[in-house]
């Protein structure tokens, strides 16, 4: 109710303004499966009561959508919003002048006041803001499958990183598969960042992901990190080079494996399955009362144009994404939290819930390497981790290569 | 040595270029109309391989000497980008990689399509499906069988569970999960896929050996496979060689097999240097360290080639000399 109030306060306010049919606005998504064409449907649907026409152009896998948006600024035919994610690869564009800003409706909207301090820092560039951030995805975090531990008679879940271990232990010895993985590099750079969170803490995250700091890659505490990374590797099935992450996700439904160590969007898989979290499965954002949350997540930029009727829906489309319950709503189809801690989270599953209430406290808000190393770093930091997750490389020598892919 | 002096010589005659000069300088306009027609007929041709070709290459080379990024930048940084490539460790994995599955895949799918050419020379019963079935591989896209090759090869779904639910519960067959092997599960899907095009283009080598020649052997008494090896073969050696260069270039641009048999993995033991080019020109944007991944693979090309090609025209020079 409250919804259509506001959709039909909006389209009567900006039919005033916009003619007969609205501004039209074609936005490039990679959002093509189930659950993601209906949360996308979110914003459509928005922009379209508003007053707009939205044309959709959806292309699967994100570097493919987003190499065809980038083709499209550089010769001169931009579409009016394209997706990004909430990182630094979109900052070549602002750098070369082909995005707009959207200055206004952030400063109106007061998006400084409410917009977590990484997501900050990633859409707005030199005092400018040139992207709406949309959701925010929590890559790292640990689900369990309650059917196994239940046969592994495993009574409470862990709440450290030695617990953990001794839980897949049990699990191991219950002849389960301990650690349910795809053997993926962006899987492997996941279990990777989980580590180095909860072992390595927020400091030492920063220090590695965010400063590049010579001196603490080639420290001991990150070598640490690096080894109890390697050592979950050993709780692995061998099946599992190559799997993709929701075969993984599957092992869990069926209570084949105990534990999963991936992203929000695992939620989409259980609920397919008809499970549900507390019940079904467990979901563990992290260890400790301090235990970092990790910011990923989508944004859209808008390219450059000096059509005012293009203008004109790159703001409203910007306002539209992030309005409170625009977001809940995304949220809730995409399996993600919304970019804002000021919403209604009664409608939201207990794990959104529960990292809602992580994101409260600013001190444990991080942004995953996306958001601090430009794509080319983080690719050479992924091709180190999954050599030293896949072969027998000495940890100085993974140390010393993180040292100098981050350098550059 | 001596040769090309003297072909020099004949070449930069007087008396030739005088010629030469004074046949272009008696043309009638009509005639002279028809050269330059001739000419504007070739026109699109050597733009296309001068713009499209050359061009494009010049232009990657004039990238792979910048800091370039998503976008073309005009910052010049001397080698860095090539010192960085060769510094990669997965780089260097992907050119020893490509190395062993070049030899490898070349030799197996030469054999291979050898065996099957001759196969269907024997005048087999239903040639034409035979035929068919060998070539069809080759007429489908390997993103689709590709993904066939990873679930047969898949331990826990493909060829190893079958045999062990046959009663062999100890068979292994888990190359495409083995970090040493792995790289060999590309070639049995590739050859698998090319070799009937080798086929192909040998048997038509085949049919176009005269008769007499069989016929002549088989009165001197000749076994057939020494026939086979010691005079078809050579025979055969304008139509191996096209064989030989189309089999090369897929090597080199082999991209399509890896990211949908394995991505690359397990970790990084599959890489090829074009796998690692296309990553770096879209999702790394790092459109610099990719024109020099591509520069080198160029060079490496050319490397290889260059020799075969002048031994090819030096023959084929001696030939018109005989």
């Amino acid at each position: 109710m409250k919804l259509k109030l506001l959709t039909l306060a909006l389209s009567t306010g900006f039919a005033a303004l916009a003619h007969a049919a609205g501004p039209k606005a074609e936005v490039i998504h990679w959002w093509t499966s189930g659950g993601e064409s209906a949360a996308v449907k979110t914003f459509s649907d928005a922009y379209n009561a508003a007053g707009g026409v939205w044309v959709d152009t959806a292309i699967s896998i994100g570097d493919q959508a987003r190499s065809v948006a980038v083709n499209r600024i550089i010769g001169g035919n931009p579409p009016t919003a394209a997706q990004f994610n909430t990182s630094k690869q979109f900052l070549d564009l602002v750098e070369q002048g082909m995005l707009n800003n959207v200055d206004d409706v952030a400063l109106r909207d007061g998006w400084d006041k409410f917009l977590p301090e990484p997501v900050l820092n990633v859409v707005r560039v030199k005092g400018h803001f040139y992207a709406a951030p949309v959701n925010i995805h929590m890559p790292t975090w640990f689900w369990y499958s309650k059917a196994a531990f239940k046969k592994a008679g495993i009574a409470a879940e862990p709440r450290t990183m030695d617990e953990l271990f001794a839980v897949l232990d049990k699990l191991k010895a219950a002849g389960l598969i301990p650690l349910a993985h795809g053997g993926q590099p962006w899987q492997e750079s996941i279990v990777f960042t989980a580590v180095l969170a909860n072992l390595g803490g927020a400091d030492l995250y920063l220090k590695v992901l965010r400063d590049r700091d010579a001196k603490a890659i080639q420290g001991d505490a990150f070598k640490n990190v690096l080894l109890t990374f390697k050592r979950l590797q050993a709780y692995v099935d061998k099946a599992a080079p190559g799997r993709n992450w929701n075969d993984a996700t599957a092992l869990l439904i069926t209570g084949k494996a105990g534990v999963q160590i991936m992203g929000d969007w695992t939620k989409g898989e259980f609920a397919q399955a008809k499970q549900l979290p507390g019940r079904d499965y467990g979901c563990i954002a992290g260890f400790g009362p301090k235990s970092p949350y990790i910011i990923q997540g989508d944004v859209f930029v808008f390219p450059k144009t000096t059509n005012a009727e293009a203008i004109k829906a790159q703001k409203m489309m910007a306002g539209l994404m992030l309005a409170p319950t625009t977001q809940v709503e995304f949220s809730i189809r995409k399996g993600s939290i919304p970019v804002r801690t000021d919403v209604d989270v009664s409608r939201m599953d207990i794990c959104a819930q529960q990292g809602l209430a992580i994101m409260k406290d600013k001190s444990r808000q991080l942004g995953n390497g996306e958001v601090y190393l430009n794509p080319d770093q983080n690719g050479s930091l992924s091709d180190i981790l999954t050599a030293y997750w896949n072969k027998n490389v000495p940890v100085e020598k993974v140390q010393k290569d993180i040292a100098s892919a981050l350098k550059n | 040595m001596c040769r090309w002096k003297k072909y020099k010589r004949t070449l930069l005659q007087p008396s030739r270029i005088e010629t030469a000069l004074r046949t272009v300088m008696t043309l009638k306009p009509k005639q002279l109309f028809r050269q330059l027609v001739s000419w504007a007929a070739l026109l699109p041709l050597a733009s296309t391989v001068l713009v499209a070709y050359l061009g494009t290459v010049l232009w990657s080379l004039n990238i792979s000497f910048t800091n370039s990024r998503t976008f073309p930048s005009d910052q010049y940084v001397g080698w860095a980008q090539y010192q960085r490539l060769f510094d990669n460790d997965r780089w260097l994995l992907s050119l020893q990689n490509l190395a062993l599955y070049g030899v490898l895949f070349i030799a197996a799918c030469m054999v291979l399509g050898f065996l099957l050419a001759v196969f269907i020379d024997q005048k087999v019963m239903a040639e034409g499906a035979l035929r068919t079935v060998f070539l069809y591989p080759y007429a489908m896209s390997f993103v689709a069988t590709g993904l066939v090759w990873q679930w047969l090869l898949n331990p826990g779904n493909g060829i190893q569970q079958a045999v062990r639910q046959m009663g062999y519960p100890d068979f292994t067959f888990d190359w495409i999960i083995d970090q040493d092997m792995v790289i060999y599960t590309i070639v049995i899907a590739t050859v698998w896929q090319a070799s009937g095009l080798v086929m192909a283009l040998l048997l038509a080598g085949l049919r176009g050996i005269d008769e007499e020649i069989w016929k002549a052997a088989r009165i001197d008494g000749i076994p057939t496979w020494r026939v086979y090896v010691s005079i078809v073969l050579p025979m055969l050696g304008p139509t191996i060689a096209t064989v030989f260069v189309l089999l090369f270039t897929a090597v080199v641009k082999v991209f399509d097999s890896v990211v949908s048999m394995t991505q690359g993995g397990p970790g990084t033991a599959s890489e090829v240097p074009a796998k690692f080019i296309m990553d770096h020109l879209f999702g790394r944007a790092n459109i610099a360290l990719a024109s020099a991944g591509s520069m080198v693979l160029l060079l490496t090309v050319l490397a290889l080639v260059a020799p075969f090609l002048y031994a090819r025209s030096r023959a084929r020079r001696r030939e018109e000399q005989a």
